[in-house]
Order: C-alpha cells, then structure tokens, then sequence
C-alpha cells in the first residue's frame, strides 16, 4: 500500500463535513477526485491522518449557468468533475476558454474523476483551471464551522500550491463569470508530450468592438508564480484588427517583460520565456482573425480532436 | 462502519465489481488497484506507475475510464466497476476490443494492454467512428513501452468497426 495509514470519512451533509473538517484540521485533507491528492500521498510526500471523501456530500454537485445575458455566470459545485464542466453545452456558450484549457488538463481518465474546484483548491501554478479562474475574474465560497466567505482568485491564490484557505475551511463552489458580449477568448499550451503539465500556457481575453481592439486581458501557467493577470487593453486599444501583425509584437514583448518563469529540468526559464512568446503571439493572431475563431474552437472541442491546437 | 485492527483503520465495504457484488474488509489506505488484484484476484487491472501517467490500472467506473491507482477502494461504494475482466475473459469469444487487438497486433508484451482495452472500450461508444488522428488522442493517456502506438491506433479504428458490425446484427 502506497499511502501511508488514514481514515477516511464519508460525509453526507455539509454540516457533517466541516465538523469533520474543524475536528481534523490539525491533520485531515478534503478528498474530492483525488487526482492531484492521490499521487501527493502515494508518494508520501504528504501522510494525513484523515481524508475527509465530500464525493457523497449533498448539494455540492450543482453545474448551472444563471443569470441575465451579458451577466451570467457559471457556477461549479466542489464535487463537480471536469468532464461534466468540459463537456457541457450551456458552459462552452458562456464560457468557451473555460471548456478549452479543461481539454488540456491531462486525459479524460484523469478528468472523469479530476474536480474543477479541486485543481482551484490544490493551486498549481502548471494548473489550467486557478489561472482560468483569475483570468475571467472567477471567485470561490468558502465554508467552515466559523462561517462563510467569498473570495476572488487574487485573494485565494497567495503563492505556488498554497492558498490563504485555513485548515478547516471547504471551498463549496466556483463562480466563473460568462465572457462579455464583443469578447473573443483563447487558450493555448505547450507540452512535451499530450496530457503532461505545459511547459509555458497562456490564455487571452480580447476585448472587441466592431473590428477595433478596446482590451486584452492575458493569464499565465508555469511561468509566473501565482495566477497573475496582465492587462494590456493600453498597449492594444484602438488597433483594428487587421493590424493583428504589428500590435502582436508589442503584446509579445510586454508579456515576456511581466512572466518570471523559474528553470527544471523540462525547461529553462529562458526556453519558458520564449514559448509563453511564441504562444501568445499566435493566439493574438488567431483572435484577431475576422472569420470568427471561436467557432472553430468550439467545433474542435466537441469532436475532441483538436490536434491541430496541441502543435504549437 | 470503521473498526481498528491494530492501527491501521479500516472499512468494511461493498463493492461491485463486474455486475458481482463483494462485501470486503480493507484498510482505508488501499487502493482500488490494489483490493481488485489482491482481496479480488482480478490480476488483469495492472500496477504500472501507481500516481496516474502510465494508464495500466485503468477501469471504468459507471461506465467511464479511470485511474484504479488514485483511488482509494473505500470510495468506489456506489459506484460500478468495470475491470477488463468484465470487458472480456474468454479466451475463445474476446470482446470486440479484445478481437482488434488481436487483428491489428495491437500488442507486444502487454503489460500495458488492459488499460488500453478498458479506455477504447468506453471510448468508441462516445465516438463510434473516430479518425486516425481521434483514435490517437484517445489512448494518448495511455503509456506502452513497446511503442506499439501504431497498431493500437489502428486497433482503436477496428474495435469501432468490430462494434458497428455487432451493432448491426
């Protein structure tokens, strides 16, 4: 047996929950899909004493997009899986980037049990879905015996694979925002082999009227530290969007100036550097395009084969 | 529902497990791959990295492939698993998977093999036709050290016409 011993409580409620939760704080974990946990503890990298499984929780499992158009929102129960968010229809129209970095976040085994709010809560910087989140100006609920609050992923995210959750608190669901009408989104990654954590990932919120740039939103993985967002709608505003090419270097440039990747042995920060360029040049060259590049992100998804996508 | 033998705490569980329901008890810590092998001598699910690359534990759980490795068997109460067991085991009449396998030369050593069946066989009724490109994609979350990708994509193809055909008799 891998991990080392635990207890492992099966909760219904989520009263029940974070009693267990404030009774083990010293040394319980949440189990949700387990898929980031799950390798942490077979390598013994952490030994937890009790596990506390909410996949038998009541009222965690809500999937729904609400609200009036221009301003709905996307909310994702803790025990939701990626595949339900990635493969739901109501989320890909308000939402597309967030259905699109999902297809990237390993393979659909890992996905099948993998939550959306476990990767928010485990924050990996290499993590699609903590990036995706700031980038759309997502936020969380968080409930422990002691209350309830709500934070933006600026004030979650507080350093590489560490939040500013306390030890008996339970992020019950996310809020993704849906994208503002005019807005094209994009998200695009690098990996030495399918599925693998990117070696540099960028995703990009454009902001568009007519066929003149107003914003441009930018979010990083594996390059910056904690989810940060760039805003260059200064850099960008008032380009049409024919001039894709020119404005596309100043973009480049200003995003190689803001990342801070570190060097492993994948990568070097240098290398880093220059793919988070490259990525981020071609997906402002593929929002840009005047035939709509969203519809043929959607299509992709929806036959899950967008091979073409994954060449960077 | 909990009971200590020594220090270790430990479950006793129900568990279906190819449409046969099993009452076990296991300690907590044990994983799904690990209680299908050992408490139900289901050797076919293979451990390969034990932390969700390689794809060898692979089974479906309610229909759908996942990783036995990262997950604890005490969480699989409830739920249906399939292993390639229940995908197939006779020699003489193998599944439609299996018999693409077989076709194609789908495998070498076949450590990796029952991943790859359990994955395809719940991957080709969600896309009953894939392309060549599709059928690479779909078992990229599988790892063969043989390098036999090639046979296993065309696998992927003929276990799809394999099913068409069965479908259609």
């Amino acid at each position: 047996m891998k991990p080392s011993p635990l207890r492992i409580h099966r909760p219904t409620t989520i009263d029940e929950t974070l009693d267990l939760l404030s009774e083990h704080a010293a040394s319980g974990k949440v189990l949700a899909g387990g898929q980031s946990l799950v390798p942490v503890l077979n390598m013994r990298l952490a030994a937890p004493s009790d596990l506390i499984d909410i996949t038998a929780v009541s009222g965690l499992d809500e999937l729904s997009v609400a609200g009036a158009e221009g301003r709905a929102e996307i909310t994702v129960g803790a025990t939701v899986t990626h595949r339900q968010v990635e493969r739901s229809e109501e989320v890909a129209v308000a939402n597309p980037i967030l259905g699109e970095a999902l297809s990237f976040v390993a393979h659909p085994a890992i996905r099948n049990r993998g939550t959306t709010v476990g990767s928010i809560a485990h924050a990996d910087p290499n993590g699609e879905i903590p990036m995706i989140l700031a980038l759309t100006g997502g936020r969380v609920e968080v409930r422990s015996t002691r209350g309830q609050r709500t934070l933006s992923a600026e004030e979650l995210n507080i350093g590489p694979l560490e939040t500013s959750l306390e030890s008996d608190e339970l992020i019950t669901r996310a809020t993704f925002p849906a994208l503002p009408a005019g807005s094209r989104a994009g998200f695009d990654e690098l990996a030495r082999r399918s599925g693998d954590y990117g070696l540099a990932g960028v995703g990009m919120i454009l902001d568009v009227e007519g066929a003149t740039v107003k914003g441009l939103h930018c979010g990083f993985i594996s390059v910056t530290d904690v989810p940060e967002v760039l805003n260059l709608g200064e850099a960008v505003s008032g380009a049409h969007l024919r001039d894709a090419s020119e404005v596309a270097d100043t973009v480049v440039d200003a995003v190689r100036d803001f990342i801070d990747p570190g060097g492993d042995i994948h990568a070097t920060a240098d290398y880093r550097r220059h793919l988070t360029g490259v990525i981020t040049s071609r997906l402002f060259r593929r929002l840009c395009r005047t035939d709509s590049a969203q519809g043929r992100n959607t299509d992709s998804r929806m036959t899950g084969t967008d091979t073409e996508r994954r060449r960077v | 529902m909990t009971e200590a033998i020594g220090t270790e705490p430990t479950s006793t569980i129900r568990l279906t497990v190819n449409d046969t329901l099993h009452a076990l008890e296991v300690p907590d810590r044990k994983l799904l791959s690990d209680v299908l092998r050992q408490d139900l001598g289901l050797t076919g699910t293979h451990v390969g990295c034990e932390h969700g690359v390689c794809g060898s534990c692979t089974v479906q759980l309610d229909g759908e492939p996942v990783r036995s490795c990262l997950m604890f068997a005490v969480t699989a109460q409830g739920h249906e698993v399939k292993t390639v067991e229940g995908v197939g085991n006779d020699p003489e009449n193998p599944s439609d998977v299996q018999q693409a396998f077989i076709d194609c030369h789908g495998l070498q050593c076949g450590f990796c093999t029952p991943g790859f069946v359990t994955t395809i066989d719940a991957y080709i009724d969600e896309n009953p036709k894939p392309t060549e490109e599709e059928a690479r994609e779909a078992v990229s979350g599988n790892l063969c050290r043989c390098t036999g990708y090639q046979n296993i994509v065309a696998a992927v193809q003929r276990a799809a016409e394999l099913r068409a055909e069965g479908a259609r008799q």
